[in-house]
């Protein structure tokens, strides 16, 4: 692995690049089978209600309406970590936005007459929307049988009779005795709002019952092999009798990560006597009836020496987990581990309390919760720093990890971790951190600068685990089989580049075809958690090796030669220092003919695995232990301008630094960056779900819930990519995809303070809040 | 029912439509040409753009029979002869792409804004893919591709 690279570090155009400039890309959403039915929702318009009586006789008798289901024959739970929720809405309502009924017609218009003629009789209870009112001992329980779920067990602690799904604990050290003893103290709240993925395909599943209990699915999904194995948890099937597909994806983020419409459109397929049906979610489900990110409630105590060492730090993160716990437990967990951000910290104390409401549920997005609480320390870093009258570069530099720490689930952290002082240096120098902004233009705007650390390790379950092979062509071409999902990231190029750097084969004879079926790829767990390029690409490096293997011994064979002698370079296989007595790969990879026709070996297929090694769950009271394979540090710099009369930021200069530990392909690279920067940018400044006090979700949609545009890009980015290799990533790398979004709204909070001497706690950003902030502040002075 | 006559990249096509279907539907389901996208169905995300007489349009707006006598272009229409058009090889080059979902569009978007003026600003450029979101790439690789693209023509004439 050492030495001059031919396509690793390469920028490399993505191999996805034609079918989609062309439009030949298939998603789920162009997919059309014989006989295929459509299909539409009928949605729950209370966020807690008990269902009195469905009546869908009419709905049935409209012609062409080939399946009308209701939860109440629908008798199974789902869930990832926690199994809580039904196919569709039973007994009751638990969000506004929840599927009740579902129609399958012969055209999505008779499937949405038929809804119209569905009634629906519903009785009210009573809700709760607040996480933190849901923890009072008189609450509404969103479910009451929560002590009768099925979950993760040992993982994750869900609090009978109560609203609790999940309570993560971190103890290290003795918190309130450093606390007592610290020469400085800051207690500070933040509040992060729940938003949406918002991918531009939204979910789409079609399912196909076959005879023999046997069933065929395709969908926009994350994880096809997840996808299988919660539909054989759910029906009791065979893992062999569940076929899953997942064409071109458009845009996942986390929101196609687990289980969606591929139920649903099951039990709708066998309703209809096995015709295939499809279900494409509206725009206004993808937001309303579809997971979202959870919101969080952040409590942040610090303590430090008057040298500004850190010496005790207490979070309390209260999670609206909305309706359902999917990924949200989860999530709960992972950003508690990382719930100090990355600092050394001796003394911390951190509840995390995953909380149901009555609302649209959460899930995995991009970032996994560190987004949501590294808003509020990264905050109060600087809220810190300034009490302390220090700087808050200097404050950070003083207290994050560095060799011989550990971190605050008592892992050490070591060279190989990388270098989060480097990161913010690097940010700080590029932004020219300690000289003053330049005067802006006009004299209502002004201008401020602000930085923010960030971190993250893929969050999974111990035994993640994943697989490649890689089927040699009689051209000595490679096809790589693969499950983890190129949903954009470009990962299935960054693969190719490995594979022909490994195999020593030009990349135009690599290749990996765009759909992943569980019937013919090998196993991945999931695509999430910024883990694919990492954990794939060491499968394919072993896979590599066993296909360089099996030619070296039928050449060896073929040359008299020790298999140990022989070196594999430019497609062939030769005696070491004679490439002249060397065979090309394809008299090889289909089996070797002496001359007499005498033939030996057989067609090449090399196997790699790879699983996550040493992890451990964390100690119940403790949250002691190991959960990460690797972490990403990273930091922003950003300088702002502010009009005063308006409240608007615009965004003169970000600077993003992350430790890849090595960057396989510079291009796929900075892509990831520029778009997780963005991204970042539309939780910073614009993006929230508005519900009414009755729980009605008033946004669900582009036209009220805006994402950043075209006319939003900052007037000035820039993207360092650190290279201090992860001893066990392919080639040193380490995942970065989720990376550049966490953090951002903290560096454009903290310029905010810089700029207008304000101090901001809740998301987002927008004109309005600033605004008000703004005026307020000149009417007090 | 209404009788429709319109060109679809060039060819000429006859159907008889429904007076509430759309044209994103008449691509897709009654054409097969799928590479426009629906991604909201109100407007509001460019995915489904076209052009209908060279002028970008939003066709999940736009009622089938309002195409009467009109000249529909569209993604697959964009790579004459099998090759690549000098904007989708600028995409490529640019790293514009991720998951693909509103390249179509964006492309259409592109194609417009070059076909009415063939040496725009960043700014113009910036203008005129507004109305397409993309979620993935940030934008910044997609204006560096139109501007490829532009500066391309500009030099050469190939489409």
């Amino acid at each position: 692995m050492t030495g001059d690279l031919s396509y690793v570090g390469k920028p490399i155009a993505r191999a996805d690049g034609v079918d989609k400039v062309t439009g030949a890309a298939q998603y789920t959403h162009d997919l059309c089978l014989t006989g295929m039915l459509h299909t539409a929702l009928v949605l729950s318009p209370h966020a807690s209600a008990r269902i009195v009586s469905i009546d869908i006789e009419h709905a049935k008798l409209l012609p062409g309406v080939r399946a009308v289901l209701t939860g109440k024959g629908l008798c199974y739970q789902l869930g990832l970590y926690m199994q809580d929720k039904c196919i569709l809405a039973r007994d009751v309502v638990r969000y506004q936005g929840e599927a009740v009924v579902a129609i399958a017609a012969d055209t999505l218009d008779i499937a949405k007459a038929a809804c119209q003629l569905v009634t629906i009789k519903y009785a009210e209870l009573p809700s709760v929307l607040d996480p933190r009112k849901a923890l009072n001992d008189d609450a509404h329980l969103v479910h009451p049988n929560l002590h009768t779920y099925d979950h993760m067990q040992g993982v994750f602690f869900p609090t009978p009779h109560s609203n609790v799904a999940h309570h993560q604990k971190i103890r290290k050290g003795d918190f309130n005795r450093a606390m007592e003893k610290a020469d400085a103290q800051l207690t500070a709240s933040f509040y992060n709002p729940p938003v949406q993925h918002a991918p531009m395909e939204t979910h789409a599943s079609i399912a196909q019952a076959l005879p023999g209990k046997r069933v065929e699915i395709w969908t926009s999904s994350q994880s096809p092999y997840t996808v299988r194995h919660l539909m054989s948890t759910c029906f009791e099937l065979p893992h062999a009798n569940i076929r899953v597909h997942v064409p071109y994806v458009g845009g996942g983020f986390g929101g196609k990560a687990g289980l969606g419409l591929e139920p649903l459109a099951y039990v709708l397929s066998r309703e209809a006597g096995g015709r295939p049906v499809k279900i494409v979610a509206t725009r206004e489900q993808e937001f309303n009836t579809l997971p979202s990110r959870q919101g969080l409630h952040s409590t942040i105590e610090i303590g430090t020496t008057s040298a500004g060492k850190i010496t005790a730090f207490k979070a309390t993160y209260v999670w609206d987990a909305g309706a359902y716990a999917d990924y949200g437990v989860n999530i709960g967990r992972a950003a508690a581990y990382a719930g100090a951000g990355p600092y050394s910290i001796d003394n911390c104390w951190i509840d995390s309390l995953v909380v149901y409401t009555n609302k649209v549920f959460g899930t995995a997005y991009r970032g996994f919760g560190h987004l949501e609480v590294l808003w509020g320390v990264e905050r109060a870093m600087d809220l810190m720093a300034r009490k302390l009258g220090m700087d808050p570069v200097a404050f950070r530099e003083g207290n994050l990890l560095k060799e011989g720490d550990t971190t605050i689930t008592g892992e050490p952290f070591t060279k190989g971790h990388g270098n989060p002082h480097q990161c913010l240096q690097s940010v700080a120098d590029a932004i020219g951190w300690g000289t003053p902004s330049d005067p802006p233009a006009e004299a209502s705007k002004v201008r401020g600068k602000g930085v923010a650390a960030l971190h993250k390790a893929p969050a999974m379950p111990t035994y993640t685990s994943c697989a490649a092979v890689i089927k040699m062509d009689e051209d000595g071409a490679a096809d790589i089989l693969i499950s983890g999902v190129d949903y954009g990231q470009g990962t299935y190029t960054v693969l190719r580049q490995i594979a022909a750097e490994e195999l020593r084969i030009p990349i135009e004879k690599t290749h990996i075809t765009w759909e992943c079926d569980t019937a013919f790829s090998p196993y991945d767990w999931q695509t999430v958690a910024s883990r694919f390029a990492y954990m794939g690409g060491n499968a394919v490096i072993e896979a590599a090796a066993d296909c360089l293997n099996q030619l070296r011994a039928v050449a060896g064979q073929a040359l008299d030669a020790s298999p140990e002698d022989l070196v594999c370079e430019n497609e062939m296989v030769f005696p070491k220092g004679e490439p002249d007595r060397g065979i090309p790969y394809p008299r090889l990879t289909m089996g070797y003919t002496f001359e007499n026709g005498n033939s030996i070996g057989g067609p090449v297929i090399g196997h790699g695995r790879f699983i996550a090694t040493g992890l451990t769950h964390l100690d119940p009271e403790t949250g002691q232990g190991l959960p990460a394979q690797y972490w990403t540090y990273g930091a922003h710099g950003v300088e702002i301008e502010v009009d005063l009369q308006t409240g608007e930021i615009e965004i003169l200069n970000i600077v993003s630094a992350l430790d890849a530990g090595k960057v396989l392909n510079p291009k796929l690279c900075i892509g990831q960056v520029v778009g997780g920067v963005i991204q970042g940018l539309g939780s910073a400044l614009w993006e929230e779900f508005v519900f009414d006090e009755n729980g009605r979700f008033l946004n669900a949609g582009f036209v009220d819930y805006k994402i950043p545009t075209a006319k939003d890009i900052p007037r000035h980015t820039q993207q360092i990519l650190l290279e201090n290799p992860q001893p066990g990533g392919p080639y040193g790398a380490r995942g970065i995809a989720e990376h550049p979004m966490i953090s951002v709204p903290s560096a454009i909070g903290n310029a905010l303070y810089d700029a207008l001497g304000i101090d901001f706690t809740t998301l987002p950003l927008n004109y309005e809040r600033i605004l008000t902030r703004i005026r307020e502040k000149a009417e007090r002075s | 029912m209404h009788e429709i006559q319109f060109t679809v990249n060039g060819q000429r096509e006859r159907a008889r439509v429904p007076a509430g279907m759309t044209l994103l539907e008449l691509l897709r389901d009654r054409l097969a040409l799928t590479g426009t996208k629906e991604g909201c169905g109100i407007g509001e995300c460019g995915a489904c753009t076209v052009l209908l007489d060279g002028n970008p349009v939003a066709s999940c707006l736009i009622l089938a029979v309002e195409v009467d006598g009109h000249r529909i272009e569209t993604i697959e229409g964009e790579s004459g002869g099998g090759e690549l058009s000098v904007l989708q090889q600028a995409f490529i080059e640019a790293g514009a792409i991720q998951c693909g979902f509103c390249t179509p569009g964006m492309i259409m978007s592109a194609r417009g804004l070059l076909s009415r003026t063939p040496n725009p600003s960043d700014e113009e450029i910036v203008e005129a893919i507004a109305g397409n979101l993309c979620r993935c790439t940030g934008y910044e690789a997609i204006v560096e591709a139109i501007g490829i693209a532009r500066d391309r023509l500009l030099e050469g004439g190939a489409r």
